[in-house]
């Protein structure tokens, strides 16, 4: 408020505090307004002194500012061109490369730190890295993930250490792809791949189980679930010190799956790596919207 | 009740207790924390009292249940206190606050104003953490741990440590459900101190010394015996795995890190993806407060709940690890009807709409009432609504028998049961709500169990007298055949009775008794407050309800009766009995009739009390019986299982309440599934009467008994308005509590005791706590740590009957025979005991005999049982 009331204006009456006044109207040379719509002062006259009802005092009538434009006036030549000015964005955009993408005929990568879908990664030995510790879950601000975790028993061993994850699920409905649980994942099992081509014509089809969201196997790795390799704990894993599978690990998978194609002489990895049904009716879905893409263009 | 509206006048049917108030203590001390002044009782501990002000201490070994122990270290606080010559001087060293006392005028300086108690919890931190694994991600503990929190809240940011970690092997499974992983151990001992001070089960402990410190089992390599097992033990062995507990799980609870988890648990889920209900434990009558703990409409955890004045922070291991029942395989989740085939036999069972199912019961039902066909002599429909009912549901029981089938031929008693009891309950039991309560077993100062093992068939019960023996110094007397594992560790006394002579030695409890037990017991029973609880057990023995009540009457003890059933109590007070109404009112009354008539807006009620259980199932059997309406209840549980099997097969109709598959079931014509107590609300009643209302835990569209009855009354043109538990604990409020007159005492004569020939022997027998009923289906883990059923014998009776030492008896009847490893303890000559319910010893199935008949007894032919008194340490650890 004003620091000492005018004189003149109701001046038997102390000032009052800020905070505890009603809304009064003041002389807006007096002081700040405090957090009030500033009025317009008034006459102190002897007259304003007569009582009036406190509606009609606060209400003081609404006097329109003058109004005066702030653009320049132009010359001549330019009011002239005026009519015809805003096609001159247009015309020289004619002259400028073009920007369209022509996706999806024309795929253009994307910066390599993009954020897309995400994938579940192996150990060299082609041990899962998930322990389902259900981090990502928790750091998850959209609720997209579901883990269940589970024990590896010897004769299930799917990831190194004691648990792994038996249930991953990501609903691509709801990850709005912040990749906080990438920075939650404490065995980097869990990291996004550059692919966002993420489309389907279900909303069931959208969560991605286990299967889809694992990485496919590399050349040289064997399928879990195997045993660790001998001697090691999940440290040495963790350290990377396991650069692939060992022969223990390779008669193991021999003896329980014989028939298993990343073993040696097996049909390989490609045999192996079989799309889950999410991924592989979204693979479907975007080579069908790519093919009625180029079909646009012959 | 408390989840009823209060009626004006009058008190509810099962009132709810009073408010406990905190006594005022008689000396306080006065003393500030952080500059905070406050007064607090004398004793108070400094770290109980920085709760009292709101002051965070961090601390892992302290609990308020558990002596103080120090052992952590955590809680370390600055201390400055007067000294002789009452001048201020700090205490020279950094004070764990879970050991010190207040004292008048001391100054505790906390981590929050004391930069050195700051500097002596990081650093106790710091020296927990090196040795932790840190294996958060895949702990089960991770997100409710108190390491993690206060390492995070009162710990450095970063390790300095640089060195390699101590390692165990991980984990070592300490029984079939308990897992240990001494990595993540902080030897806070709070397990120990548990299972020594609580359970009184010693099955951990800490071994050896140093930087190898660490939890550990009863291990004959780690304490040098291999070789000579020590006798105590062994004894024990026979009978049961070593040193499994029935409270284990509660060291999993309050473990403040993960070294002990369970392996029912394990891996399964975190603490975010958990929606917590309050719940209450459905296996027993003690009512104990759990947390239901679900996900996705799966239950993956039970937890206590706490509950100062029933089962404080603990619960039992079937409370906390049974619940897969409710979700088992065979749940029964749509109606089911059966069509009769032409000859009149059963067809199968086919799944049927609810109103077709309804209209299917309702027309047997009217056909039993008034049949068709004036020869029919199967006339009549009753009802066996089972011991595992809520209030309300045992309430709509009860009132459907009465109005919608104009008979008061109800009985939920599906054990042995007696009119001796039947009059026992009317007279004392019923509407005597918390007339003695779990508070008054702590101030009795003897207390008496009579047909009541209160381990195995109390659990919490059993610890809050353990509790009250070592607290308030109790002295527990337990009228029994042989002073079982639970009362030696109560510290008790055996009154010795063999089964069937309860009677007897209840009227031998007198001053100047012939023993010096009963003399003893009848001197303690005199002081005041002391109390007698007899178990559902007596029923079986005639006369010793009578006696119990003599007894209370010549020594002024309280007398109070613990069931086994969680239902039981509260179909006691709903009126699930033939000569019972709600209350307690007697059927024979006739201002009883009315008062409940009026309530239930009909004319009037049947007058002529009922018949029982077993009378019921006879005229079933016999063909006189029209239809019969059966909820809960299990054929083997019952006294005769073969007549109550032939008979569910000859009633003319059979409508069947139940949450599985069950042998009704498989013989009924009408399924109606019902909701388990998790997925309906309701209320138990305790031992003492108190009522304990409990929330839905899972959203779940079967309908619960009240309601499914309300329908069926409906279907009947009935109407009982009972759709809600709203309307249902409305009546119970307008019914209110019976001041009128009551069932009369019993007055039954004891049997003369049988004459026993050479090569039988007197059967004793009781449930164990874990055994082979349903509710602990699906749980591989529990069974594990079930104790391993084995007869036992005095040693005279071994001897006579050339029992070998590790050999086993055949007790057989002409029904059957059961054959078990034998174990010699001290109790009267030609007894038996088996356990009555166990795997390979359903006693009640195989010999249709109970405790008090005569079996015949022989010793085990050479390899009849496989030797396995003592389980290798594979099995232990598998």
């Amino acid at each position: 408020m004003a620091d000492s009331p005018t004189p003149g204006d109701r001046p038997k009456r102390p000032a009052r505090p800020a905070s505890g006044g009603k809304p009064q109207a003041r002389p807006t040379s007096g002081g700040k307004p405090q957090g009030q719509q500033a009025r317009p002062a008034r006459p102190a006259t002897p007259a304003d002194r007569t009582p009036v009802p406190r509606k009609e005092r606060d209400v003081a009538p609404y006097e329109p500012p003058t109004f005066r434009s702030q653009i320049p006036t132009r010359g001549k030549v330019a009011s002239w061109f005026a009519p015809v000015g805003g096609f001159g964005v247009t015309i020289s955009n004619m002259f400028r490369p073009t920007v369209t993408e022509e996706y999806p005929s024309e795929k253009v990568p994307t910066k390599p730190r993009y954020h897309g879908r995400h994938q579940l990664n192996r150990y060299a030995d082609g041990l899962e890295k998930c322990i389902g510790c259900e981090l990502c879950a928790w750091a998850c601000p959209a609720d997209a993930i579901y883990v269940e975790g589970a024990d590896n028993t010897p004769d299930e061993q799917h990831s190194p250490g004691e648990r792994y994850g038996r249930v991953y699920q990501i609903n691509y409905l709801r990850c709005i792809f912040c990749g906080l649980c990438i920075e939650a994942c404490p065995t980097r099992a869990l990291t996004m791949t550059n692919d966002y081509e993420l489309a389907g014509p279900t909303r069931a089809g959208m969560i991605y189980e286990k299967q889809d969201l694992l990485a496919p196997l590399r050349e040289g790795m064997l399928a879990a679930p195997h045993p660790m390799v001998e001697g090691t704990t999940d440290t040495e894993y963790y350290r990377g010190e396991v650069t692939g599978p060992t022969p223990d690990q390779v008669d193991w998978v021999r003896e329980h799956r014989p028939d298993d194609p990343t073993l040696p002489g097996g049909a390989g990895v490609d045999a192996a790596n079989v799309p889950g049904p999410a991924a592989a009716v979204m693979a479907e879905t975007v080579a069908a919207a790519t093919k009625q893409g180029l079909r646009g263009l012959r | 009740m408390t989840i009823t509206t209060p009626r004006a006048t009058g008190t509810p049917l099962v009132p709810a207790p009073a408010a406990e108030t905190a006594p005022v203590p008689a000396d306080t001390v006065t003393f500030t924390i952080d500059g905070v002044e406050t007064t607090v009782p004398k004793g108070t501990l400094v770290i109980r009292a920085a709760e009292h002000v709101g002051i965070q201490i961090p601390r892992f070994c302290d609990h308020p249940l558990l002596a103080p122990a120090g052992a952590c270290r955590q809680c370390l606080v600055e201390v400055w206190a007067p000294g002789r010559d009452g001048n201020l001087a700090k205490m020279p060293k950094p004070q764990a606050s879970c050991t010190l006392e207040a004292t008048p005028g001391m100054q505790v300086k906390t981590q929050h104003t004391s930069a050195e108690a700051d500097k002596a919890q990081h650093g106790v931190m710091e020296l927990l953490l090196i040795n932790h694994p840190l294996d958060c991600p895949v702990c089960d503990k991770g997100g409710e741990c108190p390491l993690q929190n206060q390492a995070m809240s009162n710990g450095r940011a970063t390790s300095r440590f640089v060195d390699v970690k101590r390692t165990f092997p991980k984990p070592i499974a300490i029984s079939t459900q308990i897992l240990l992983d001494r990595e993540r151990c902080i030897l806070c001992q709070r397990c120990t101190r548990f299972s020594e001070e609580v359970a009184g089960d010693v099955w951990i402990d800490l071994q050896k010394r140093g930087a190898l410190q660490q939890i550990g089992r009863f291990d004959p390599a780690v304490l040098d015996f291999a070789g000579e097992e020590p006798v105590g033990a062994a004894v024990e062995d026979t009978s049961g795995r070593p040193f499994a507990s029935y409270f284990s799980g509660n060291t999993v609870q309050i473990c403040p890190v993960g070294a002990l988890t369970s392996a029912a648990y394990r891996f399964r889920s975190r603490p975010f993806d958990l929606v917590s209900t309050p719940g209450v434990a459905e296996h027993d009558s003690q009512g104990s407060a759990i947390r239901v703990d679900h996900r996705r409409g799966v239950v993956l955890r039970r937890l206590a709940g706490e509950d100062p004045a029933v089962n404080q922070e603990w619960i039992t291991d079937k409370d906390r690890f049974g619940f897969h029942w409710q979700t088992a395989p065979d749940r029964i989740t749509t109606p089911l009807v059966r069509t009769r085939r032409a000859d009149g036999t059963r067809g199968e069972l086919e799944p049927a709409s609810w109103v077709e199912a309804l209209e299917h019961a309702a027309h047997g039902l009217r056909e039993a009432l008034a049949p068709s066909d004036p020869r029919e002599t199967a006339r009549g429909a009753a009802v066996l609504p089972g011991g595992r009912l809520t209030l309300e549901d045992a309430y709509a029981y009860g009132k459907f028998a009465r109005v919608a089938l104009g008979t008061n031929d109800v009985d939920h008693r599906a054990r042995p049961h007696s009119a001796e009891e039947e009059q026992f309950l009317g007279h004392h039991v019923a509407g005597r709500t918390l007339e003695v309560t779990f508070a008054d077993l702590d101030a009795a100062p003897a207390v008496l169990l009579a047909g009541l093992e209160p381990e195995e068939e109390g659990g919490v019960l059993f610890l809050r007298l353990r509790s009250a023996v070592q607290h308030t110094r109790l002295r527990v007397y337990a009228v029994a055949p042989f002073a079982s594992r639970g009362v030696q560790r109560l510290d008790g006394t055996l009154v010795a009775a063999a089964p069937g002579t309860e009677a007897e030695v209840l009227d031998a409890v007198v001053p100047g008794g012939d023993t010096a037990q009963l003399a003893a017991a009848a001197e303690a029973l005199a002081l005041d407050g002391a109390v007698i609880l007899v178990g559902e057990r007596l029923a079986a023995s005639p006369g010793a309800y009578s006696a119990a009540l003599r007894l209370a009457a010549r020594t002024g003890a309280r007398l109070a009766w613990v069931p086994r059933r969680a239902g039981e109590r509260g179909s006691v007070e709903a009126g699930t009995l033939p000569s019972l109404l709600p209350g307690g009112r007697p059927v024979a009354d006739s201002s009883a009739r009315v008062d409940v008539a009026a309530v239930w807006g009909v004319e009037h009620l049947p007058a002529e009390p009922g018949r029982s259980a077993t009378e019921i199932l006879a005229a079933a059997r016999a063909g006189t019986l029209g239809a019969l309406v059966v909820g809960g209840l299990d054929p083997a549980d019952l006294p005769d299982p073969a007549i109550a099997r032939e008979a569910l097969d000859r009633v003319p109709f059979l409508v069947s309440l139940e949450v599985r598959r069950s042998e009704v079931t498989d013989r009924a014509d009408v399924v109606l599934p019902v909701a388990p107590p998790v997925e309906k609300g309701g209320t138990f009643v305790t031992w003492e009467g108190r009522p304990r209302p409990f929330p839905p835990a899972l959203v779940s569209h079967q309908l619960s008994d009240h309601r499914v009855l309300d329908r069926l009354a409906d279907e009947l043109g009935v109407e009982l308005g009972l759709t809600s538990l709203a309307a249902v604990h409305g009546e119970l409020d307008q019914l209110g509590g019976w001041d009128g007159v009551r069932v009369e005492a019993p007055a039954a004569d004891a049997a003369e005791p049988p004459a026993v020939a050479p090569g039988q022997a007197v059967l004793a027998t009781w449930h164990l706590l874990l055994d082979g009923g349903r509710l602990q289906e699906g749980e591989p883990f529990m069974a594990g740590t079930a104790k391993r059923p084995a007869a036992r014998v005095s040693a005279g009776t071994a001897a006579a009957l050339g029992v070998a030492p590790g050999g086993g008896v055949v007790v057989s009847t002409d029904a059957g025979s059961i054959t078990l490893p034998a174990v010699v303890v001290d109790m009267p000559d030609l007894v038996v005991w088996l356990p009555t319910n166990s795997p390979g010893s359903a006693v009640r199935d195989a010999l249709h005999a109970d405790a008090g008949d005569l079996v015949r007894i022989a010793a085990a032919p050479a390899g009849a049982i496989a030797l396995t008194d003592r389980p290798t340490d594979e099995e232990a650890g598998a």
